[in-house]
Parts: C-alpha cells; structure tokens; sequence
C-alpha cells in the first residue's frame, strides 16, 4: 500500500475547478514531484492535502487513514507537514523558536508546568533545544539560532520553513517551489539538503517546483498538472520525454 | 556554545530587569512613605497603579502576544470585582484573618473572570481584527450592564440571585437577612482590604506567570499564531484552542485587578468609568505606547500615564490649564518612541554604540548575506 492514496480529488472556486479528479499513488521513501504551468492548481493540491481546503471531491488517505475533513491541526498530527511558497515564518520570532514550535506536539509539558516551571518544564524544553538545534544543523542555520526569523537571507527563510516542518516528525513533508528565488548554487546544495532528509529521516517527500534542473535531479517519480488535471505521470525521464507534456508545459 | 545557543539567558535578563524596576520603584515609593512626606494625593495613586499595572500587563498578553484586538477587558476586571467583593461581604463574619480572605477572594475574581473569559472567547475569538474588537466591546458593556440589573442577597436560607428588582429577592430580613448587590447601587461595605504591599505583590505574580508562560511552549504557541494563523496550524497547533487559553489568563488577571479595585472602595458600581469602554481602551492606549508585547512598557507607561494627570492637577493654575496639553504631548511622544522604525532604529544604534562596539557583529551579518 502506497503512503499517500489520493483518489479523484478535486476542489472548484465558483465555477473553477482549480483541481479536477486527481489521483496520486506515493510510495514511502519516494521523492515525488509535482510540476506544471502557472495556476494548474499545483499549491491547491498541497492546500488539500493539508485541509486549508476541503475537497469538494475525493479522498485522501495517509498510511490507510482518511484525512480529507480534517482540520490543519489534525492532518499535521498524522503525519503530513509542508511549506509555503510565499514564506510563511513566524517571523518576529527567533529562527530557533520556529523550530520549536514545529516541536510542538513531540515535547509536551502542561501550561501549568510551564508557568511554575516545574521539572517537565526544564526536561521537555531542553531536550527541544537540543533536537531543533540537531534540525536547524541540518540546514546549516544552527549559527544563525538566535537571530530573528524575519532578518535571514531569502534563500535562508525557505530553508528553516523545511526545517520547521521536519520538527513536526511527518511521514509526508510537502515542499512548495522549495528553489523559488535560490541562485543556482544554492539550489544545488538545497537539492543536497533534500536528498540528505530523505535518507536521514527516512522521509518522503512531495515537492513542487519550477526549476527542471531541481526536479530531473532529485524527483524519482513525478506528475504533470494541467488546468487541475493530471496530463501525464510516471518515472521523471519518461515524464520529462513525453511530447504531450514538452509542448503543454517545457515548450512554452 | 551550549549556553549560547539556548536563548532563554537574554530573554531571562530582560525579565530580570523588568522585575528589578518595579523592586526598585516599590522601595522609593516605601522610602517616601516612610520618610512622610508623601501627600494624600500621591498615596490615593498607588494601589490605583498597581491595578491597572495588571490590567495592562495581561491586555497585553491579548494585544501584543496573540496579536487580537480586545476592547473588552474592563469587563472582566468588572466580574473580578463583583464575585470578589461578593465573596468578602459573604465570608467576612466566618473567615477572620482578613489576609487570607482577600487572597481566596482575590482567586475568586479571578477565576470567574476567567471563566468569562471562556464564555466569551468561544463565540469570539473565532473573529478576527476589527470584527473581534467590535464584539468584545459589546461583551464588555453587557457585562457591566449585566451588574446594573443584578440583585444578591442572604439570609438563613442561603444565597438568593435576582434580576431587576430587589424584591424578587425573597429575602427574609426578620433574621438577620440583607441585600449585598442591590443593582445600580452595587455593593457597599466590602472590606478595604487592598493596600501598596499586596497591590505590589499582585503586580509581580502576573508578571512573573506571564512571562513564565510566554516564554513556554504554550506562549510560544500563542506567539506563533500571532506571526502567522495558517503556519501555525500547519504544524499543529490547534489554533482556536491557545487563542481561548490566552484569552483566558489575561481574563483571569483582569479579575485579579478588579478585586484589588472592589476592596479599595466603600462602594462599587459598575459606570462607564470603571468599567465601561473608556476604561478598556484608556488600558489599550497604556499597551499601544508601553510597545506590544513589551511587558515593561505596559508598566512604565501604565506608571506615567495613569499617575501624570493627577500630578499635573496639583501644580498651580499655569500647568494646570495645559494639564491635557502636557498629556497629549507626552501621548504623542511615546507613540513616536515605540512604533517608528526610524527613531526604535537609532535608539538601537544609539545604544548598541554605548554598550560595545558593533564590529563583532558586523562580519557576522555579511557572512549570511554571501551564502
Ligand atoms: N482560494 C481561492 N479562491 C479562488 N481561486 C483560487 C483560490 N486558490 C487558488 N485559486 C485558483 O486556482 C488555480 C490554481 O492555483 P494554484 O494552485 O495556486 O496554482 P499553481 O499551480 O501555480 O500553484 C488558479 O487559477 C487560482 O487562481
Ligand atoms: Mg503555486
């Protein structure tokens, strides 16, 4: 059973069906990409998928779960967490912070022991520290800890929402255009970085992404997305060879 | 490295510092008490301060951490003053340590504010912006208004709650029955427990517990809602609920604040005044120019701007003609002080000349743009 069965899901807004009947097979350990022009509905997928939106049609299921109805809190608890593409930090708060809050539900003490700074106050937040400075390592941002979200570098900001995404422990980590605004030698070392979460973490990830030196790289499987219908699906080299999908989408 | 990394020591010192000015501001004015020449006027302001100390300090738990807007907070400090005062008239015969009955009843405001708080926030908080702001406003004045209609009395049958007129009451005052909330006319006769030392007191335990909880994994919850609702959401923070928490607490000290109010008057009423939106939105005004969540900065500005215009009352005619003048200039300039990048940014430079020199931290930053 694949980790991510999504079947004939679809969403309208009025009378546009940004998604129309779109079905996803993702098995665990895969690095998935999801491609296509312009408003083919790619980020309403990972709205879907998240339960910003709920879908007018379909299911999708997690690891054999139903999760479509669900809220945003409760599709995070199951295992699917994701990013945005426009940031969205938390941005007044330190790049560390963020981890931790990503952290939230893993390290758990009561408000009341927060408060009085009990025992499990001191324990949870310092084993926090320590897994979201492990994290932040990761992505090379373990120096830049304590500077606020909102004063690191672009390409710095896309990194720390995948860590803050990590920190949740998915199963599934939805990545949006995780390249968009990166020069091309910090994309190279960010297609490392994703491809170094996959092994480490034993992570499975759906990403978009416009940047085909990114997708050819490092997806293994990817979907092509036109006016919210699936035009074709497979392994990445066919996909990418297939003249329906060169003259919708590479040829323009 | 370790202890570098973690960043609770900066944020511990900030608080440290906050808590230490408001030490030091207790032992002057206790020095000027002593010393006896602190007039009458002076000696009114104090537990006043304190009071609405902690109501903008919590406010700012509402304003400044979650990031809404509440118009209603004086409606809270309204419940907190009423039960409290209820609770004292009630118990004043069976509990006899004074001290102890004002901390039981001081709990008791505040927990039925908190309660309130809760009753409110559920249908509430589900608004955002301006829409909360107008309803919280409303729930504040039904909340006053509520106290105006309302009746309590005892006697050897108990407690008896009634709306609108005192006679529906059924009060049997053959035996030593009375009316303690008679409507409009509130309470009379609530023990004037309050004083400087327990105001003092009251106004560092909220300190203290709201920091504690800001800088916790429930505050940094709340924060996280404030920077960014859907972010936060996404990584499973169940939005609705830390909203209702925050609201919650600083309901809980609203009410603090009112039994600290109820206990230091012969008698209460609920008026626009006190407890009306005049009283709601002037804790605002002292929030908004003490900076969003800047705990200090609701203190301080609480100190000047509620202590000021009674000051300013006492010089000679000349001042006090320009009493509002000087106040709405001294408005002004804090709002300038805290909310224009410009001049936060040169006072920033401005300090960080005098404390070291900021070469340290300069190839730092450059580093970070390059990569
Ligand atoms: N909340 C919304 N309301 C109305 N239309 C929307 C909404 N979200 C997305 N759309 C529309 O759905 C289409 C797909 O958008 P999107 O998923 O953002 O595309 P992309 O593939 O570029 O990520 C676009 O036409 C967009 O305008
Ligand atoms: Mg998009």
């Amino acid at each position: 059973m694949a980790l991510l069965e999504v079947k004939n899901l679809g969403i309208s807004f009025g009378g546009l069906r940004a998604v129309d009947g779109l079905n996803l097979q993702i098995e665990k350990g895969t690095l998935y990409g999801l491609i296509g022009p312009n408003g083919a509905g790619k980020t309403t997928v990972f709205n879907l998928l998240t339960g910003v939106y709920k879908p007018t049609i379909g299911t999708f299921a997690l690891d054999g779960e139903v999760l479509n109805g669900k809220s945003q809190a409760q599709i995070n608890h199951k295992g699917i967490a994701r990013t945005f593409q426009n940031i969205r930090l938390f941005s007044k708060m330190s790049v560390l912070d963020n981890v931790k809050v990503g952290l939230h539900n893993n390290c758990k003490y009561s408000a009341f022991a927060g408060v009085f700074r009990l025992p499990s106050y001191f324990k949870q937040e310092k084993a926090m520290n320590k897994e979201a400075m492990e994290i932040l390592k990761v992505f090379d941002l373990d120096k830049e800890a304590s500077v606020t979200a909102e004063n690191l570098p672009y390409g710095k900001q896309r990194k720390l929402e995948i860590a803050r995404a990590l920190a949740t422990h998915p199963k599934l980590l939805l990545l949006d255009e995780p390249a968009a605004g990166m020069n091309p030698n910090e994309t190279e070392e960010l297609m490392q970085t994703i491809r170094f979460v996959r092994d480490e973490f034993d992570m499975t990830i759906l990403l978009i992404e416009h940047d085909m030196r990114l997708v050819s790289g490092i997806c293994e499987q990817l979907t092509v997305l036109n006016f919210g219908m699936e035009l074709a699906k497979g392994e990445t080299s066919a996909v990418l060879n297939n003249p329906e999908v060169i003259t919708a989408y590479l040829g323009e | 490295m370790k202890k570098s990394v973690s960043n609770l020591n900066p944020l511990t010192k900030k608080n440290f510092i906050t808590l230490l000015i408001c030490v030091v501001i207790f032992a002057a004015v206790q020095f000027w008490q002593a010393s006896g020449s602190m007039g009458s006027l002076y000696q009114g302001l104090l537990v006043p301060i304190c009071i609405y100390v902690i109501m903008a300090v919590s406010l700012n738990l509402v304003v400044g951490y979650l990031g809404e807007l509440s118009l209603g907070h004086a409606g809270f400090m309204c419940v907190g003053a009423y039960t409290s005062s209820l609770f004292s008239i009630m118990t004043q015969s069976t509990i006899s340590n004074s001290l102890l009955r004002f901390a039981i009843a001081i709990l008791i405001g505040g927990i039925f504010a908190a309660i309130f708080g809760v009753i409110v926030g559920i249908p509430v908080l589900r608004l955002r912006g301006d829409y909360l702001a107008i309803v919280t406003l409303a729930f504040g004045e039904i909340i006053k208004n509520l106290m105006n209609v309302l009746y309590v009395g005892v006697d050897n049958n108990g407690i008896h709650i009634a709306i609108e007129d005192s006679t529906k009451l059924n009060i049997d005052y053959t035996n030593g029955g009375k009316i303690i909330l008679n409507g409009p006319q509130g309470i009379t006769g609530t023990p004037r427990d309050s004083n400087f030392i327990i105001g003092f007191i009251l106004v560092m335990i909220t300190l203290i517990v709201i920091m504690n909880f800001v800088n916790s994994r429930t505050g940094r919850a709340i924060t996280a809602i404030r920077d960014n609702r859907i972010a936060a959401a996404s990584v499973g923070i169940n939005v609705t609920k830390y909203k209702l928490i925050a609201f919650a607490l600083a309901a809980f000290f609203a009410g603090v604040a009112g039994a600290l109010y109820s206990h230091n008057t012969a008698s209460l009423s609920a008026t626009t005044k006190n407890f009306g939106y005049m009283m709601s939105i002037m804790v605002l005004v002292y929030v908004v120019l003490g900076g969003m969540a800047s705990l200090r900065g609701s203190v301080i500005a609480t100190i000047i701007l509620y202590a000021l215009p009674e000051v300013l009352r006492q010089f000679n005619d000349d001042i006090n003609n320009y009493r509002m003048l000087i106040y709405a200039i001294i408005l002004i300039v804090m709002m300038l002080i805290n909310n224009n990048d410009t001049i936060k940014n040169k006072l920033n430079q401005f300090k960080n000349n005098k404390n070291k020199s900021p070469k340290g931290k300069e190839p730092e930053t450059v580093k970070e743009a390059e990569v």
